[in-house]
């Protein structure tokens, strides 16, 4: 089903409010960056991704999305909840015990959605890389969506990956880089600096395009249909989606605090008030 | 044909049964390194299933993928020297339903990328077939850098893993068949020297299922690997000493088939494990786990003590770390007077 804008703005802003109580009702998760992604990934599930209903692992005839940075385990649960692969009420679950949400995503417990496990950092790509290898074997013309954090790429094996990419031309693969210069233990140049990640891509023979506004649904509408349209032409397509960390929330946002810490009651409820959307149903 | 030569082995075996003895079933049909066992399976796989696709890491030559790629180059993946990303590649093919066989020596098939074959194969249960050539101190001249020592620990550990280490060509090419056939994260472990190829080559292969090569009511040795000639000469030796000797060889290290074990053990008293690996993480040691818990038993552990190795030839290096026929005879010995 295609949306508007506006449909789209509310869903995320639904997303929202499930990460912000999803995290706060077990006192840990990480709200920023899925926060930060939340646009990107509801877009791209609701508008973007051509699905086919109900979910299979073989996922042939159907974009696939790999999540690298599986820290933000919160805004996919939510979105795949609300994209209809698992109840939305199930997100109550999220990182308790027997649950399917995992801390991290796996396929361990069999979550509709979830194609391979993340978390330990640096892997995704190299996934994404086979299953979108696996495509063309199978001659299926559906693309492979991949998302990864930009401290991640501090980690060697991407750089196998994006090396890997271009040489074999693996060109039915969009690989879209949360460009919110944090991580941790601070700002990702404070901690190591990458310099122009364009132009590292760029040198590793990728066809880049920045998404500037990484947070703004006309501006990543606009930036994946051209990212689309650049695909199948003999390079992987790498997306750099300049976000926020901890959007939407005022206190989240400019600081890299809201990584991996979940807010208190008080800290929800202005969170909450700041997420307010007349067609919400919370889980 | 193949029905002829089977009553020519049941011929044999009923000769040699006079004696109680029937390992003579079990001659060198001409000695070929495990490795090229594993390149003929491939070499049929890729005639037989066309899901199966195979990755190497700039070690074609090495792993005999020669045919494969030559055969089915758009099945055919040189990621480069980057095993990292070979894991994962592998398990992104599997979405898809491709079976993928991932190919280059033990040490970077495994302790290299442990964590992309722990998240990204094993706990995602990708039918990914780690298939490792070069293992143990076998690989020879090049030394302790490449000849690992505790990648069946290191697997084995990983749950939901599968963990086969072959004796010999035919049942290196046996076992790569039936790697396609079985699904879930598989290790496969194999070698680099030219070895006696003795197990008959339509013996079966069952994923699990030790394989029982001499009766005997003494001592019970458990081997696996190269390791397994060595017992049956060990065995032979033993014979000549009064001491019979029952052998049998452990292709699948995880599962480990416990009721083998166990009903041998049951008859002999004491046993005698043999690996190319580290005595830590070892077969011994999942032996010596089914031991304790079932049926307690003195055991006598022919491996590696928990060292590196070092440049030497294969011959030489499988002396000096006390891993052939003569010390599994010694600790045959020593074992039985711990009866």
């Amino acid at each position: 089903m295609k949306t508007n804008t506006q449909q789209l703005q509310d869903f995320s802003t639904q997303v929202r409010r499930d990460i912000l109580r999803m995290v706060h009702a077990v006192n840990s998760g990480h709200p920023g960056g899925s926060l930060g992604c939340t646009e990107f990934l509801v877009t791209l599930y609701q508008e973007l991704m051509d699905r086919k209903e109900g979910f299979d692992m073989n996922g042939i005839g159907e974009d696939l999305f790999f999540l690298s940075n599986g820290h933000i385990s919160p805004v996919f649960y939510s979105v795949l909840a609300r994209s209809g692969y698992f109840p939305v009420s199930e997100l109550a679950t999220f990182r308790k015990l027997n649950t399917r949400l995992q801390g991290h995503p796996t396929t361990h417990e069999g979550l509709p959605g979830v194609r391979v496990a993340s978390g330990s950092l640096g892997q995704g790509l190299s996934v994404s890389i086979g299953a979108a290898q696996a495509k063309k074997l199978n001659n299926c013309n559906h693309l492979i969506y991949a998302l990864l954090g930009d401290g991640e790429l501090q980690e060697g094996q991407n750089w196998e990956a994006i090396m890997y990419a271009s040489a074999k031309k693996v060109d039915n693969l969009i690989a879209t880089i949360d460009l919110n210069g944090k991580q941790i233990d601070g700002t990702t140049d404070e901690v190591l600096n990458m310099g122009s990640v364009r132009a590292k891509f760029e040198a590793f023979g990728w066809d880049v395009l920045e998404i500037t506004a990484g947070n703004d649904i006309e501006a990543i509408i606009a930036g994946m249909t051209d990212a689309k349209s650049r695909t199948g032409k003999g390079k992987p397509v790498c997306v750099l989606l300049h976000t926020e960390m901890g959007h939407g929330v005022d206190f989240m946002m400019h600081t890299h605090a809201w990584h991996g810490k979940a807010p208190n009651d008080a800290q929800l409820e202005t969170a909450l008030a700041q997420n307010y959307t007349e067609t919400q149903s919370d889980y | 044909m193949m029905r002829n030569w089977k009553l020519h082995w049941h011929k044999i075996i009923l000769k040699h049964k006079a004696t109680t003895r029937i390992m003579k079933k079990y001659e060198n049909t001409g000695s070929k390194d495990t490795r090229s066992g594993f390149g003929a399976g491939m070499t049929e796989l890729g005639q037989k299933n066309e899901n199966v696709v195979a990755l190497c890491a700039d070690l074609i030559g090495s792993l005999k993928f020669d045919d494969f790629k030559k055969n089915h180059p758009e099945r055919f993946f040189q990621i480069g020297i980057a095993e990292a990303n070979m894991i994962g590649i592998a398990a992104g093919l599997t979405i898809g339903g491709k079976i993928p066989f991932t190919g280059t020596f033990a040490n970077f098939s495994t302790g290299r990328v442990y964590d992309q074959i722990r998240q990204s194969v094993a706990y995602s249960d990708k039918n990914v077939k780690i298939c490792a050539s070069h293992a143990g101190l076998t690989l020879g001249e090049d030394g302790a850098t490449h000849q690992i020592l505790e990648d069946i620990g290191l697997m084995k550990m990983l749950p939901g893993m599968t963990v086969i280490n072959t004796c010999d060509y035919n049942q290196t090419k046996a076992a790569t068949l039936a790697l396609a056939d079985h699904h879930g994260p598989t290790y496969l472990r194999f070698g680099r020297p030219v070895v006696p190829n003795f197990m008959p080559a339509d013996e079966p292969f069952v994923i699990g299922k030790a394989i029982l090569l001499n009766e005997g009511s003494d001592v019970t040795i458990i081997a696996t690997g190269h390791l397994v000639w060595e017992a049956l000469i060990a065995a032979e030796a033993l014979e000549a000493k009064g001491i019979s000797a029952e052998v049998i060889n452990i292709h699948t290290i995880k599962p480990l088939d416990e009721e083998a074990i166990l009903k041998s053990v049951g008859k002999t008293g004491c046993v005698v494990t043999a690996e190319e690996h580290n005595i830590l993480g070892g077969l011994g040691e999942s032996v010596a786990r089914t031991l304790s818990l079932n049926n307690p038993t003195p055991q006598e552990f022919v491996a590696v003590q928990d060292s590196f190795g070092e440049s030497g030839t294969p011959e030489q290096l499988m002396e000096k770390y006390k891993l052939n026929n003569q010390a599994i005879v010694e600790a045959v010995e020593r074992v039985i007077k711990r009866k």
